[in-house]
C-alpha cells in the first residue's frame, strides 16, 4: 500500500495551480489559493483540513464542478487527458456518473426518498449505455453482497428511509461504482456515522476501491480514518496546501508546524480525579429511571450518580438512550418511574413544575450550536437573558456580568458583544452556549456530543475550556459522547448504555483496561487509531463479521 | 386553414433562424461555452423572442404612423401597454439609480442588489402610498361632486367626447374619474390594508401558539380552521355581509366587511404561522428558554417571532393582493364598500357596460379599465417586491 507502487502508474487526475473563488456580499473572495494535485490510477488520495480548508470545495473541481456562487478563476484540470475546464457540457455529461463518482456525507440527504434504492442505482449504467437494466440490477445485488450489505437480493428494493444510516452510505458507494468509474470522491462518507457503523463502511469501501483498483479523493477531518484509507494525504489550511506525503511518512515525520498540531491532538488528557469518598451525597442521582416515549420503554432501570467537580462520560451509540436520559434529568420526558435527585432531594419530574432556582442548577449545552443559538439574537442578548433572568441584574451591572462571562469562555466582549451567531465560527458558537449556562450559575451541565460537529482541533480548545471552567468553578458534567477519544481526554467516570440499559459503569482507567464487557470492548476497538495498519490488522484479528453492528447484532 | 399554415410555417422559420444563430454563434465566437452548450430549445427560444420583439415594433409603428385612425384604433391598447411598459420601466431605473446615488450605505447597497422589476414594485407601492396619505390634496375634485357633463370620454380631447377639465373623463353620474381614482386609493387600499393586519395579528398570534402549545390547544384551532376554510372563501364572505346587513350599514357595514375578511383570511395565515413555527419550536435554543422557565409569551415573542418574519413577510405582501383584490369584486358585486365612498371595484362594476365598445370606440371604453389597471398595477407591484423578498431570504445566489 506504499504509494511507490503508484509511482509508475499512469496520471488519472492532474490539477495545476487552482485558484477558486466564492462569491459573498458582492464581491468574490479566494477560497483556494493555488494548489496542485496529481492522483494517479488506483492511488486513494485524503484530503484533510479544517471545516473552511476548501476540501470540499476542491474534491468538486477535480470532477470541474463547482457549487452555486463558486467559479475557478485560474488553473487547469486534466483528468485522463481531458481538459475538464475547457470541455463542453456533453462531454463532461459523458464522464460525470460514468467515469467520475462523487460520494455525499450525507446520504439520507442524497437519495432521492421517492425512488427504491435499485431504482436510483441503475439509472446511470442505462443512461451512458453501459449495462442493460437487468444486467445493471444483478450487478448492483452483487456490488451489495460485496460491502455485506445484508440481504442483498432484496435490499435494492427498499426505499431509503427503510434502510440504515451506515447501510444507505454503503448503497451509495454500490451506486457511485455502479459504472466502474475510474475516479470516487468520496465527501466525508463516515461523519455522520456511529462508531461501530462507521468501522464496517470504512472497511467495505477500502475493499471495493482496492478491487476494483478505482482512484479515489477522500475528503475528510478524522485523521484516523484517513490514515486507514488513504496512500498519500495531503493537508489543506484556508485554501493553502501545507504539505503532502505518502501515508506513513506523514504520520511518522510531519514536516509543518500544522501538520503537527493537527496529529498532536488527540494527546490532551486530564488526569483522572480521586475516587469520592463513599456516602458522600452525589449533585445528581439518576435512580432507577424506567421512560417511554409513547408506550415503548426506551430507558430501562437506569441509575448512576455524578459527584461535585466530577465528569461522567455516558458513551453509547446513536439510540442508546443516551440523549433521552439527559431528557429525562431535565425534566423535558418525565421518566415513568423511579427519580432524579438534585443534591439529595427528589426534583419533580417534570420542568414546568420545579421552580426557578432547580431550573437553574441544572444546564444544558447542546451539540448543534446553530440550532442552539437563536440566529435573530446578539451575543450580548443571549448571554443577557439567562443573567437577567436568574439574578434580576439590568443596565450597566447586567453588562458587566455578561463582559465576565466572556472573559471567562476567551471571547473579547469588546468584540463579539453585538455580533449574531451568524457572524461567528463553529467553536466560537459553541462558547456562547458555554457562556449561556454559565450565566445561570449552575452545578451540574450536561454537555450533549458538545464537540463532535467541530474540527479536532477546536474541539479541543472547547474541552480544555470545560475543564478549566470545572476546576475554577467546581462543576459537575454530564458528558454525553459517542467519541472515545473525547471521553480519554476528559472523564473521570465512565457509564456505556446500549439499547437503554447501563451495560458498564467505573471510573475512567478501569474502563480502558481489559476486561470489558464485550459490548464496551467493540466500542473501543471501532475507534480508529492514526496507526495506518490498525484497519487490516483489526480485520485479521477479528474477520470481517466480527466488526461494527454485524458483532453486535451477534451479541444479543 | 390558412392561418394554421401560415403559423407552422412560422415555427419552422423560427425553428430554423435558432439553429443558425447557434451555428454562427460557435463559429464567431470560436466555441465559446455559452455557444457551445446551448441546447436547441434555449437557441429556439432566443429566436422567437426577437421575432415576438419584431412582430411588436411593427405593429406599433403601423398603429403610431401608417395606418389611418380609424383603422388603428384597433391597436390602441396595444400601444398604450407599450407605452405603459416603456414608461414603467425607465421609471423604475431611474429610481433605482437614484437609489443607488443617495441614502444610507445600507440603503444603497440594498438598491444595487434590486432587480428592475423589485424597484417598479417598491416605485409603485411608494406612489399608490403617496396618493392615499395626500389624497385630499391631490385630487382636483372631491370624490362625491357631481358634474353636469356625465359620460365624458377620458383623454381630454375635445374631438373625441373629452374635456380638458376632467382628463380621465367623469362617470355615468358626472362625478371625475381622476379623483375617484385617488380617493379610491385611500378608501381600497387602507381598507386592505387593515384587514391585512388584522388578519395576520389574529392568525399569526393563533397559529404560534397551537405550534407552541400543541396537544388539544392546537387540535381545537386547527380543526376550527379546517372547517372555516372548507367553505369558499368569496361565497362564504357574501353569506357573513349579507347576514351583517341586517344589523348595521353604511360605515358600519365597512367596519363589518373589514372583520369578515379578516376572520377569512386569517385562516390561511394560521396555517403558515403554524407551519413556520412547527420548525422553530423544535430548535435547541426554544429548548433552553423552555428550560431556563420563561413564560409563553416571551419564548412566543422574543424567541419565535423574529425567526418567522421572512416568511409571514412575504405572505403579508401575497395576503394583501388577496385581500384587495376580494374587496374590489366584494364591491363589484355590491356588498363592499358602500357609496358614496370612492371604490376601484365599484368604478369598475358602475361602468362596465362600456367594455363593450372596446371594438370600435376604444377611448370610450378605458373608463371602466382605468379602474381595473389601477388594482392589476398594485398586485403586480406587490408580488414583484414579494418575489424578491422571497428570493432574498432563500439565500439563492442567481
Amino acid at each position: 500500500m506504499s504509494s511507490d507502487a503508484f509511482k509508475d502508474a499512469e496520471t488519472l487526475v492532474e490539477m495545476r495551480d487552482i485558484h477558486m473563488e466564492g462569491r459573498s456580499d458582492e464581491e468574490w473572495h479566494p477560497i483556494i489559493k493555488g494548489v496542485d494535485l496529481t492522483l494517479r490510477k488506483g492511488e486513494v488520495l485524503g484530503l484533510i483540513g479544517e471545516s473552511g480548508a476548501g476540501k470540499s470545495t476542491l474534491g468538486l473541481a477535480s470532477m470541474g464542478f463547482c457549487r452555486d456562487g463558486v467559479r475557478i478563476s485560474k488553473g487547469s484540470v486534466i483528468f485522463d487527458g481531458i481538459d475538464l475546464l475547457a470541455a463542453s457540457a456533453e462531454e463532461k455529461r459523458q464522464l460525470l456518473g460514468k467515469r467520475i463518482a462523487y460520494v455525499a456525507q450525507s446520504a439520507a440527504a442524497s437519495f432521492n426518498p421517492a425512488h427504491r434504492l435499485i431504482d436510483q442505482h441503475t439509472e446511470a449504467p442505462i443512461s451512458h449505455g453501459v449495462l442493460s437494466k437487468e444486467d445493471s440490477e444483478a450487478d448492483g445485488m452483487e456490488l451489495y453482497r460485496k460491502l455485506r450489505l445484508p440481504n442483498p437480493d432484496e435490499i435494492g428494493f427498499r426505499y431509503p428511509h427503510q434502510v440504515s444510516g451506515g447501510q444507505l452510505q454503503r448503497a451509495m458507494t454500490a451506486m457511485a461504482m455502479a459504472c466502474r468509474p475510474d475516479l470516487i470522491i468520496f465527501d466525508e462518507p463516515t461523519t455522520a456515522l456511529d462508531v461501530t457503523t462507521q468501522i464496517e463502511v470504512l472497511a467495505s469501501i477500502r475493499e471495493i476501491v482496492e478491487e476494483f483498483n478505482t482512484a479515489a479523493i477522500y475528503i475528510t477531518h478524522d485523521l484516523a480514518v484517513v490514515a486507514q484509507m488513504a496512500d498519500t494525504i495531503k493537508v489543506l489550511l484556508k485554501g493553502d496546501e501545507v504539505e503532502e506525503a505518502e501515508t506513513r511518512e506523514m504520520l511518522s515525520n510531519p514536516k509543518q508546524d500544522y501538520t503537527k498540531s493537527l496529529w498532536a491532538v488527540r494527546e490532551f488528557q486530564r488526569p483522572q480525579k480521586p475516587a469520592v469518598q463513599t456516602g458522600t451525597t452525589p449533585v445528581i442521582a439518576v435512580q432507577n429511571v424506567t421512560a417511554a416515549y409513547g408506550k415503548v420503554d426506551v430507558l430501562h432501570d437506569v441509575s448512576f450518580d455524578i459527584h461535585q467537580g466530577r465528569t461522567v462520560a455516558v458513551v453509547g451509540e446513536s439510540g442508546s438512550g443516551k440523549s433521552t436520559t439527559a431528557r429525562c434529568i431535565t425534566g423535558l420526558l418525565p421518566p415513568r418511574l423511579g427519580q432524579i435527585s438534585l443534591a439529595g432531594t427528589a426534583l419533580p419530574l417534570d420542568y414546568r413544575k420545579r421552580d426557578r432556582e432547580q431550573l437553574k442548577k441544572i444546564q444544558m449545552i447542546y451539540q448543534m450550536a446553530d440550532t442552539a443559538l437563536n440566529p435573530r439574537k446578539t451575543v450580548g442578548e443571549i448571554i443577557g437573558r439567562p443573567v437577567e433572568f436568574y439574578t434580576g441584574l439590568t443596565g450597566a451591572a447586567k453588562r458587566k456580568r455578561v463582559e465576565e462571562l466572556m472573559d471567562q469562555i476567551e471571547l473579547p466582549a469588546s468584540q463579539f458583544i453585538d455580533r449574531l451567531p451568524s457572524e461567528m465560527s463553529g467553536g466560537q458558537k459553541q462558547r456562547v452556549g458555554i457562556a449561556r449556562s454559565l450565566a445561570a450559575e449552575p452545578e451540574f451541565i450536561i454537555c450533549d456530543e458538545v464537540t463532535s460537529a467541530l474540527d479536532q482541533l477546536v474541539a479541543e480548545g472547547i474541552l480544555r475550556l470545560l475543564a478549566d471552567l470545572q476546576d475554577k468553578l467546581n462543576l459537575s458534567y454530564m458528558f454525553i459522547t459517542h467519541d472515545l477519544a473525547t471521553v480519554k481526554s476528559i472523564a473521570d467516570e465512565v457509564v456505556v448504555m446500549k439499547d437503554g440499559n447501563v451495560v458498564e459503569a467505573g471510573p475512567k482507567t478501569e474502563m480502558f483496561t481489559p476486561p470489558h464487557h464485550p459490548y464496551t470492548d467493540l466500542l473501543l476497538s471501532s475507534v480508529p487509531e492514526m496507526d495506518p495498519d490498525w484497519l487490516t490488522n483489526l480485520l485479521q484479528e477479528r474477520g470481517v463479521d466480527n466488526i461494527g453492528d454485524a458483532a453486535v447484532g451477534k451479541m444479543t | 386553414m390558412s392561418g394554421i399554415m401560415t403559423f407552422i410555417i412560422a415555427l419552422i422559420v423560427i425553428a430554423f433562424a435558432g439553429w443558425v444563430f447557434r451555428f454562427v454563434g460557435q463559429k464567431a465566437t470560436n466555441n465559446a461555452p455559452t455557444f457551445r452548450d446551448m441546447p436547441f430549445a434555449v437557441a429556439f427560444g432566443y429566436a422567437l423572442g426577437v421575432a415576438a420583439l419584431i412582430w411588436a415594433v411593427w405593429t406599433y409603428v403601423q398603429a403610431q404612423f401608417i395606418l389611418p385612425e380609424a383603422e388603428a384604433n384597433k391597436y390602441f391598447f396595444f400601444v398604450v401597454a407599450i407605452h405603459g411598459l416603456l414608461l414603467a420601466g425607465a421609471a423604475a431605473y431611474v429610481f433605482r439609480l437614484l437609489g443607488r446615488i443617495v441614502g444610507t450605505a445600507g440603503s444603497r447597497k440594498l438598491f444595487r442588489q434590486m432587480p428592475l422589476t423589485a424597484a417598479f414594485g417598491v416605485l409603485v407601492i411608494l406612489v399608490y402610498a403617496f396618493m392615499a396619505i395626500f389624497a385630499g390634496a391631490l385630487a382636483p375634485h372631491g370624490q362625491e361632486e357631481v358634474f353636469a357633463q356625465a359620460n365624458v370620454v377620458p383623454g381630454g380631447n375635445p374631438a373625441l367626447g373629452g374635456n380638458p377639465d376632467f382628463p380621465l373623463g367623469t362617470d355615468q353620474i358626472g362625478r371625475d374619474i381622476l379623483s375617484r381614482l385617488i380617493y379610491g386609493a385611500r378608501n381600497t387600499v387602507g381598507i386592505a390594508f387593515v384587514t391585512t393586519l388584522i388578519a395576520f395579528v389574529v392568525g399569526g398570534g393563533l397559529g404560534f401558539l397551537a405550534a407552541t402549545l400543541r396537544g388539544w390547544v392546537d387540535q381545537v384551532l386547527s380543526r376550527a380552521v379546517d372547517v372555516l376554510m372548507a367553505i369558499p372563501a368569496l361565497i362564504f364572505a357574501l353569506l357573513l355581509i349579507t347576514v351583517a346587513k341586517a344589523w348595521v350599514d353604511g360605515t358600519g357595514l365597512t367596519i363589518a366587511m373589514i372583520l369578515i375578511m379578516a376572520l377569512i383570511d386569517s385562516t390561511r395565515v394560521f396555517r403558515l404561522a403554524r407551519a413556520v413555527g412547527m420548525n422553530i419550536v423544535v430548535m435547541d435554543y426554544i429548548e433552553a428558554a423552555k428550560l431556563r422557565g420563561e413564560k409563553l409569551s416571551y419564548i412566543v415573542f422574543r424567541e419565535i417571532l423574529p425567526n418567522a418574519t421572512a416568511p409571514l413577510l412575504a405572505e403579508f405582501g401575497l395576503r394583501f393582493c388577496f385581500v384587495f383584490l376580494t374587496i374590489s369584486s366584494l364591491s363589484f358585486l355590491g356588498v363592499g364598500i358602500q357609496p358614496p365612498l370612492a371604490d376601484w371595484g365599484t368604478m369598475v362594476k358602475d361602468m362596465s357596460s362600456f367594455i363593450n365598445y372596446a371594438a370600435f370606440a376604444p377611448q370610450v371604453s378605458a373608463a371602466p379599465l382605468l379602474a381595473a389597471g389601477a388594482i392589476a398595477l398594485l398586485t403586480v407591484a406587490v408580488n414583484f417586491v414579494v418575489d424578491w423578498m422571497l428570493h432574498r431570504s432563500s439565500g439563492l445566489k442567481d
